[in-house]
């Protein structure tokens, strides 16, 4: 194993481990894109292009981009069911 | 189970799952040692019998061809499903439909540093998709690359805050037809080899010389197939989930 794929595995642990001692999903979701990025690169440098070329997409703008979105989704509906709470408390 | 039960039975579990990893990793081979026929096999067929350089892709459109054919439409299904689900959510009506799209929905946060970058990486990851596409028996890529770097490009437009531009560029008819063409495709490219070959899914176009665009039989065909749909899936399910809240929310506003 050269010192490059050590590295890019242990960047690839850190990353991991980051993901779930983030609290925020909004920034857990950012976090997730740099492990997806970090993925790429571990891919890449076990000479892997292929499935590196897929992750660099799929990992690090794919699925964040549809935790975004879920994300504003569920945020709107607590906000609404808020205010409907309000309204009906008046 | 209160915390302190919680902890104390991952005191117990941790140790026993740390040993049976630890067992397992031991009996791992090295990495890059190699002892299975099969591997050798296709290194030597595909080259030589096939004209494929990318032995990857050479077993997914060669040797593996059915196998593709049945994740092309584990993709397809799934991402009509998400279609299906989402849009009964939204409660789809053509006529607020067109009401909606009358002004342009910005992001506070768009600068125009990020619109200028986002401007560049459009046509640099359409040319790299159409690359990636026509050479997937050559270089690393095919189709399934291909698809999702096509599909980052028009994705790109939202980068810049424009995402009613994105669904103007990129309509949802065209992303279903997309979709569809390309699981079409595939399935049809397969016939060819039923009928003028006369096994489903088998080669039937000339080969060509190693190393030409235009090489290895039916491998392009197929890729191109297949990036067609994978952007088609991918584009679509993006924008059924942005859907959601970008343009509810300027319905509610």
């Amino acid at each position: 194993m050269t010192a490059l794929q050590a590295v890019a595995l242990l960047v690839v642990v850190v990353a991991g481990t980051a993901i779930v001692f983030v609290p925020d999903p909004l920034r857990q979701a950012l976090v997730l894109s740099m492990f997806g990025l970090a993925l790429t690169l571990l891919f890449f440098v076990f000479q892997a292009p292929d499935v590196a070329l897929s992750e660099l997409v799929v990992g690090s703008v794919g699925m964040p981009v549809i935790i975004l979105a879920a994300l504003r989704k569920i945020a709107k509906h607590a906000d609404l069911r808020e205010e409907e709470e309000k309204e009906g408390g008046e | 189970m209160s915390r302190r039960v919680r902890l104390l039975l991952f005191a117990c579990a941790g140790p026993g799952l740390l040993a049976v990893l630890l067992i397992g990793l031991h009996g791992l081979p090295a990495f890059g040692d190699f002892h299975g026929a099969y591997g050798l096999v296709v290194d030597h067929l595909e080259p030589g019998q096939r004209h494929a350089t990318d032995i990857v892709t050479a077993l997914n459109f060669d040797l593996r061809a059915f196998d593709t054919l049945g994740e092309e439409f584990i993709l397809f299904a799934s991402v009509s499903g998400v279609a299906l689900l989402l849009r009964h959510l939204r409660d789809e009506d053509e006529e607020a439909e067109s009401s909606r799209s009358v002004a342009d929905h910005r992001f506070a946060g768009a600068s125009d540093a990020l619109r200028m970058l986002s401007l560049v990486l459009i046509p640099l990851l359409v040319s790299l998709g159409v690359y990636l596409a026509l050479h997937g028996a050559l270089t690393p890529g095919g189709g399934f690359q291909a698809g999702v770097v096509l599909a980052a490009g028009p994705l790109a437009i939202l980068l810049a805050g424009r995402y009613l531009a994105l669904k103007r560029v990129a309509p949802e008819w065209m992303l279903e037809a997309s979709d569809s063409a390309g699981a079409m495709a595939y399935a049809l490219i397969g016939l060819g080899g039923l009928i003028f070959a006369s096994v489903y899914l088998k080669n039937f176009l000339p080969l060509g010389t190693s190393g030409h665009l235009l090489s290895a039989g039916m491998m392009p065909l197929n890729s191109i197939a297949v990036g067609l749909e994978v952007t088609g899936a991918f584009l679509l399910t993006w924008t059924e989930f942005l859907d959601q809240d970008l343009l509810v929310s300027r319905e509610e506003l």
